[in-house]
């Protein structure tokens, strides 16, 4: 198993926010966290990647119990893409690299290979900032990614998109994500894009966060998301899903 | 309806020409009330006391080097200071930013430091440090590193703490998430910080030569003053005006070129 959580609860002092978690994620599964704002999804992915400590109960990541190996087994794309501005985009991409004692040249050659395939190719010198909210997010991913751990943790990867770049950007991450074959942890508040990234999904109630209904997505999906979220076992299992968040956020 | 908007080449052209001819408008005004006594008979002093621009022209003409060798007196003196000044605060927002304890004992003296006037330190540092350079460096020095150091420490604060995570899952050490994500986004806020530096600095100077100095654009000042050689008062003061326009021109054209991502 690549992600294992038994009986993970955690409170911020008097405020659970999640209760009894269990999980197990096999290697290249993406497990997708649904629920309302508040329900604990991003403390789960924090706690995951060894930036928080559980309450109560376990949780390992291949194998790694405490923070620090968690954390050298997870990379976490946070909700904003916090790409910093000071870098040109490769410079970005390539930091995990660079922190790790990469030279300069090497971090850039590396991260500089995935750009053709993220449709980077030609902003390898562009500013944070001359980029669109998509390529930006691109970036961010790109990043993770080079990070080379074995668990990607996701957290609202397009919540700051529009709708159009946001199911652009899904179709793209889900071709990306099916290509890579990492395990990966994503968090959503939205049923649609969870369902169509994801292998699995668990509905969490509202605060404190805990798991109402698990569904399996319907498989296999068309290439195209147009496709996928309009075929009839996609939609009988958003109903589901969507029906599952309502009772739990009750 | 649309406002009258001018073409961006226009405007720029405009907004060179507009204060060139603001300030010719007055050096003018001024050369005539001067030269036909206007302003001495108002003011009912005599009339060699109001030097025309011609004549503090002629002044800065004839006693460049004067004018010059003591500008290069003050100008070492605000350099070094502001140098001191900016090595200080740097150091000391770096000291603050890791140590919470010397934050906490420290930052209440830099404040209370602040608050006693320059006006007041200048003569017992002359007595203590005799009538050189040195004095006047301190006092500078005392003088800029308080707004650096708070702007700097500010701008540490200020760092966006998410990015500090994404930073620790990126495997970044301490030193790394510093120099790669705090030193940069505390950049803007120093700059802020040398921009009040640089411009209180000359002011700083002039008070320290005040207390007592052997030469310096201040010590001649007064000495012209004294011996109501006006036309050269205005001409040092002119001196000053380049150079704080130098200063604080060369302070934002170092941001322009630092902080590139604003």
């Amino acid at each position: 198993m690549s992600v294992v959580a038994r009986g993970l609860s955690h409170a911020y002092g008097e405020l659970r926010s999640l209760d009894s978690i269990e999980l197990e994620a096999p290697p290249g599964e993406v497990v997708a966290f649904v629920g309302p704002s508040g329900c604990g999804k991003s403390t789960l992915l924090e706690i995951a990647c060894g930036l928080r400590e559980p309450s109560a109960g376990t949780i390992s990541v291949e194998g790694a119990t405490d923070a620090k190996g968690r954390l050298s087994h997870c990379a976490y794309m946070p909700q904003r893409d916090l790409l910093l501005p000071w870098f040109s985009a490769l410079d970005n991409a390539g930091l995990a690299l660079r922190n790790r004692g990469v030279g300069r040249a090497e971090a850039r050659g590396r991260a500089g290979e995935l750009f053709e395939r993220f449709g980077l190719a030609g902003f390898e010198g562009s500013w944070p900032q001359e980029l669109s909210g998509g390529m930006r997010q691109r970036v961010a991913f790109l990043r993770t990614l080079v990070a080379g751990k074995p668990v990607l943790l996701l957290d609202e990867p397009f919540a700051s998109l529009d709708a159009i770049s946001r199911a652009e950007m899904q179709e793209w991450l889900a071709g990306a994500l099916r290509a890579d074959g990492r395990t990966v942890l994503l968090v959503s508040h939205d049923l649609e894009e969870a369902l169509y990234l994801a292998d699995r999904v668990l509905v969490l109630s509202s605060r404190p966060g805990r798991v109402v209904k698990e569904l399996t997505a319907p498989d296999p999906r068309a290439a195209d998301r147009d496709g996928a979220v309009t075929d009839p076992a996609f939609v009988a299992a958003r109903e589901a899903a969507l029906r599952a968040l309502h009772a739990g956020a009750r | 309806m649309k406002p009258r908007s001018l073409k961006p080449t226009w405007r720029a052209v405009l907004r060179v020409l507009l204060p060139a001819a603001v300030i010719a408008a007055i050096i003018g005004a001024w050369q005539i009330a001067a030269a036909n006594g206007a302003i001495a008979e108002a003011l009912s002093i005599e009339p060699f006391l109001v030097p025309s621009p011609a004549e503090v022209g002629d002044a800065l003409w004839d006693s460049r080097t004067l004018l010059l060798e003591n500008a290069w007196v003050t100008l070492r003196e605000i350099l070094l200071g502001l140098l001191a000044g900016v090595l200080l605060g740097i150091g000391l927002s770096i000291l603050m930013r890791f140590s919470r304890t010397l934050r906490d004992a420290v930052y209440p003296l830099t404040v209370a430091l602040q608050a006693v006037p320059i006006v007041v330190i200048a003569p017992i540092l002359v007595i203590w440090f005799g009538y050189g350079i040195w004095p006047k460096v301190i006092i500078v020095a005392l003088a800029c590193f308080f707004p650096i150091t708070v702007t700097t420490l500010d701008g540490f604060r200020s760092v966006d703490p998410e990015a500090v995570k994404m930073m620790r899952t990126l495997d970044a050490s301490r030193r790394q998430i510093f120099t790669r994500v705090e030193a940069p986004s505390a950049l803007p806020s120093f700059f802020s910080g040398a921009k009040v530096a640089v411009a209180i600095a000359p002011i700083v100077a002039l008070f320290a030569e005040l207390a007592g100095s052997n030469s310096g654009l201040m010590r001649l000042i007064v000495e012209d003053n004294n011996n109501f050689h006006e036309a050269r008062v205005f001409a040092a003061a002119v001196v000053l005006a380049v150079i704080g326009v130098l200063l604080v021109g060369l302070t934002a054209l170092a941001q322009r070129l630092v902080v590139t991502w604003r």
